[in-house]
């Protein structure tokens, strides 16, 4: 089970933490007296930000001098450290958070995937009004569930200068996870640029911070390897677009510097262990814009918590963790040496880097950055369509209907594929195997209504063995009748997924019709760069430059939950979603519309939804939606895992279900924050 | 504004066309601002009883201000220089913004090709990459001044092609039009070589101007740049202004050569 950190490591953890800490914090005079106390790029020193335990809490959101690079900057912290302080909660106890705002500006903290009223979800504007310069806002979290999250400002660009850190919740009952040892692994990106100079460099000049373009040279390089032609032909085909292949992050390590609990590469953050102890990471992607491919060469890692929730232990070589998604991942290094936890930015501009060692000052040779990916046509979603006419790509006014997205999908012709864009139409693989009548040669377009029929009933019949009698026991002193009508009527939110709770079943589902989407018209236009032509799932696919790099990645189908759903009802209607956006305006939105020129999405409390999300751009886009689950149709059926965040890949096509049990307004948005400020965010309205 | 009151420019032609220019600038600024206010409140805050309060959990429609010199140069053939400018400046949304153009020339203390244009600028439906611009442009320098209505696009060309064609009128049946395209060729990630074409046209000739009908002058150049960053710029290249038809005729009367091919020296910088 969790212990603290050893004694030694937390005695020599803590000396250096306080030095850091309170020099800095401790206001004005102290603060410049030891502007240089903070870790110096180059400096083998390390913290990590402190764990605050118990159900009250205050914190104070302060401007912070930190220097990660050579320069002096001003950071937004919380209570002095960035990034901010873990927070340890524990299940069934009532949090109360007292935050204090001494900024010049508006401040808020979001809790991150906490289940809570909407009242207390901290963004302004949508659940209150904000935290203005010299106010405390009292924040009252009763704690339903546990797992690793974190918290963040959701105001302009805080969370990019500092205002975010993890949150750690104990299970109320014991941790069916195994552990002898824990650390939070917070990746983040840092800038020495203001953000709001970062945004309108963005806007100027999109590519403003690639710097591994295409350039004569690569032409060169490219003529050696495919022959001219072939070279010619996809420059032109890329240019026709008016888009770069190498566009693969927009604020890069041209100035970004990646951190791992606050320290630099150099800064080394160090984690220790005792050879043969299982170590538990409880890595969160708290960057703004940052994808991490994370790995520790020689020491396989086995993910057992997605987002918060437990999955089936897989074991993996490296994963890629978006922003704002949260992986535990078990070790258990065996030798007496020190390991490197290597997490590269996505487009290997730079990584952040951390060490897990038997005794201080060890450490292990990091890696070599890999290639830098490229995107490809598939990722246009021009996949398999090579040569095809631009011009109609320019004019499809494509309908969100599967009448229009199936038959494009039958396109990519194998038969894996045409099973897995059904799987994102119905509860998923297991109830598909389950149902031989379901014929996988079948024209998918043509038979919508019967295939939604279909998932009904086998929906409802995965949904049957979970009323059995003894998971009824096993839910002991819980009132099963009484959280089950709860739970129809909308009024009580569903719990977490644990052994002991129980499905509410999809009864007298078996001859609902799903509702057809209205379709989405949608245009090319200074919103909209294109409409993805062939759009797929293709949650086996690791993703741009992971693909076939000879370690075992994790891909979102490998995540399977350990406990079952809790609401196995089917959802009652759909709601698709263009990822849209022009990178050259640096404009993003969804459905070809940013937040200012859209209505919000309503939801009706207590229904079931099934969202369609189909990324138009040549971008991943991890998106968020506050309040409720996201339950990502992966094929697992009853197991599909509980997420908060869902990473859409280009010219992907993913679905979730959302149990729209929690009233409010919630925010709806890509969690790159400079895509979120450009507008690709909505309201989602409980009500 | 800066470009309208930063350089030499005899001042006493000035006050007419500082009030049209501060009229116009004054107009275009109110369009802008009134659209703004229309698109910045989101429907979500009037439609929705639930509101907790007037600010947006967003602001996706700030306004943004950039200036960039593309040209900031010196061209000299050895014996002859002068000094060259040609910049731009918006300020706005992403859908409307007020668009500023700036060029010219000083030799000697005299100022030629002074164009300055103002324009609302809005991207046009349907097309990924283009604005629409109109507005303004004087034609203030040494020589007698001309304001004429401006009409144009500005945007990329599929394969990066900077393209930016304008068409201008003024009373007396005067048209007039201009062309100019750039690209960025990528040598390294830093060494950028640019060629750079402008070609004007116009419909009756205006001898008071040296300008005759039909293509009267083109400037063309390349340019090879070093971005320290991508704002701070310093480049060498060659570049070559030249008039044409009955335009090179009045140049010639007034002894001037009608092709200038010039080493040039200068920063690209911007904002």
């Amino acid at each position: 089970m969790y212990k603290e950190k050893t004694t030694e490591s937390t005695h020599s953890l803590s000396l250096t933490r306080r030095r850091f800490v309170q020099g800095l914090a401790a206001g004005g005079a102290i603060a410049a007296l030891n502007w240089g106390a903070r870790p110096l790029f180059g400096e083998v020193s390390h913290h990590a930000p402190d764990t605050l335990t118990g159900n009250h809490f205050d914190l104070t959101i302060d401007y912070l001098p930190v220097n990660f690079t050579g320069k002096h900057r001003i950071a937004t912290a919380v209570n002095g450290s960035v990034p901010g302080p873990t927070l340890r909660w524990r299940e069934g106890e009532t949090a109360t958070l007292a935050v204090t705002n001494r900024l010049k500006e508006t401040t808020s903290i979001h809790w991150h995937a906490i289940r809570l009223p909407s009242g207390m979800d901290g963004v302004p504007g949508l659940s209150f009004p904000g935290i203005k310069p010299n106010e405390t806002f009292v924040y009252q979290i009763p704690v339903v569930q546990s797992g690793t999250y974190w918290y963040h400002s959701h105001s302009r660009f805080q969370e990019q200068t500092g205002v975010a850190g993890a949150i750690v919740i104990e299970p109320r009952d014991k941790d069916l996870i195994t552990f002898d040892r824990e650390y939070v692994v917070m990746l983040t990106d840092w800038t020495d640029t203001n953000p709001e100079t970062v945004f309108s460099n963005l806007k100027e000049q999109s590519d403003y911070y690639n710097y591994h373009q295409r350039t004569t040279g690569t032409f060169f390089s490219d003529v050696k390897k495919m022959g001219l032609k072939p070279t010619i032909s996809n420059r032109m085909m890329w240019g026709r677009m008016n888009m770069s292949p190498t566009d693969i992050a927009d604020v890069t390590g041209a100035t970004y510097t990646y951190l791992m609990n606050g320290n630099t590469p150099h800064g080394n953050w160090t984690g220790l262990f005792q050879p043969g102890e299982k170590v538990r990471l409880r890595f969160v992607n708290a960057s703004a814009m940052t994808f991490f491919d994370v790995r520790v060469p020689s020491l396989p890692m086995t993910v057992v918590q997605a987002d918060g929730n437990d999955v089936e232990p897989v074991t993996v070589d490296e994963f890629r963790i978006s922003p704002a998604e949260t992986y535990d991942v078990i070790v258990q290094p065996y030798e007496n040496a020190a390991y490197t936890i290597f997490a590269q930015s996505e487009d290997r501009s730079g990584y952040a880097r951390g060490t897990l060692a038997p005794s201080e000052g060890m450490v292990a040779e990091i890696p070599q950055m890999d290639p830098q990916p490229m995107r490809t046509m598939a990722d246009m979603g021009m996949g398999g369509m090579a040569g095809m006419n631009m011009a109609g790509m320019n004019m499809a006014g494509i309908d969100g209907m599967k009448a229009k997205d199936m038959p494009a999908m039958s396109k990519s012709g194998t038969t894996q594929d045409g099973m897995k864009g059904m799987a994102g139409m119905d509860m998923g693989n297991s109830s598909m195997h389950s149902m031989p009548a379901m014929d996988k040669g079948k024209s998918p377009g043509a038979d919508q209504q019967s295939m939604a029929g279909m998932d009904m009933s086998s929906s409802s019949k995965e949904a049957m063995p979970g009323m059995n009698k003894t998971d009824m026991a096993a839910t002991g002193k819980h009132s099963m009748a009484g959280m089950l009508m709860g739970n129809a009527a909308g009024t009580i939110p569903f719990p977490q997924p644990r052994p002991n709770t129980m499905p509410l079943p999809g009864a007298g589902a078996i001859d609902v019709k799903l509702t057809p989407s209205s379709p989405v018209h949608m245009r090319v236009g200074p919103q909209v760069v294109g409409v993805a032509m062939n759009t797929s799932e293709r949650l086996d696919d690791p993703g741009n430059g992971l693909k076939g790099n000879g370690r075992r990645v994790l891909t979102y189908a490998d995540l399977r939950a350990r406990y079952r759903g809790v609401d196995a009802r089917p959802p009652s209607r759909e709601i698709v979603l263009h990822l849209s956006g022009n990178m050259e305006r640096f404009i993003w939105g969804f459905n070809g519309k940013k937040f200012s020129d859209a209505e919000p999405i309503e939801l009706k409390l207590g229904e079931r939804v099934r969202f369609v999300l189909i990324n138009d751009t040549m971008m991943e886009h991890p998106i968020h939606l506050h309040g409720v689950w996201s339950e990502l149709e992966n094929g697992q059926g009853a197991f599909n895992p509980y997420k908060h965040t869902i990473t859409v890949k280009p010219a992907e096509r993913v679905s979730y279900l959302v149990s729209a049990d929690t009233p409010g307004r919630w925010a709806y948005h890509c969690h790159l924050l400079y895509h979120m400020e450009a507008g690709m965010f909505r309201t989602v309205v409980i009500s | 504004m800066i470009f309208f009151t930063s350089f030499n420019t005899p001042s006493r032609r000035l006050p007419v066309l500082h009030l049209s220019m501060v009229v116009a600038i004054g107009l275009l600024s109110c369009l802008v601002a009134r659209v703004s206010a229309q698109t910045a409140t989101p429907p979500s805050a009037q439609t929705t009883a639930l509101q907790t309060t007037a600010n947006p959990p967003l602001m996706d429609n700030k306004v943004f201000v950039h200036v960039l010199f593309d040209q900031f140069e010196g061209r000299t053939n050895g014996s002859d220089s002068e000094f060259r400018w040609d910049g731009q400046a918006w300020a706005g949304t992403d859908m409307n913004k007020l668009w500023l153009k700036s060029e010219g020339f000083v030799n000697d203390g005299e100022m030629s090709d002074g164009d300055h244009e103002a324009l609302y600028d809005r991207p046009i439906p349907r097309m990924r990459y283009f604005d629409a611009q109109a507005g303004i442009r004087a034609d203030l320098d040494s020589g007698p001044k001309r304001v004429w209505g401006a009409v144009g696009i500005e945007g990329l060309a599929p394969h990066f092609f900077q393209l930016e064609p304008t068409f201008y009128f003024r009373d007396g049946g005067h048209l007039a039009a201009r062309v100019s395209g750039s690209y960025d060729l990528l040598l390294t990630q830093r060494l950028v070589a640019q060629p750079e074409l402008e070609m004007n046209f116009y419909s009756k000739q205006d001898p008071e101007r040296g300008i005759g009908t039909g293509l009267s002058d083109v400037d063309t150049g390349i340019r090879l740049r070093y971005e320290f960053s991508r704002k701070f710029a310093p480049y060498v290249g060659f570049a070559c202004d030249g008039t044409f038809g009955s335009t090179a005729t009045f140049a010639r009367q007034s002894g001037e050569s009608v092709a200038n091919p010039r080493f040039v020296f200068g920063v690209r910088l911007w904002y």
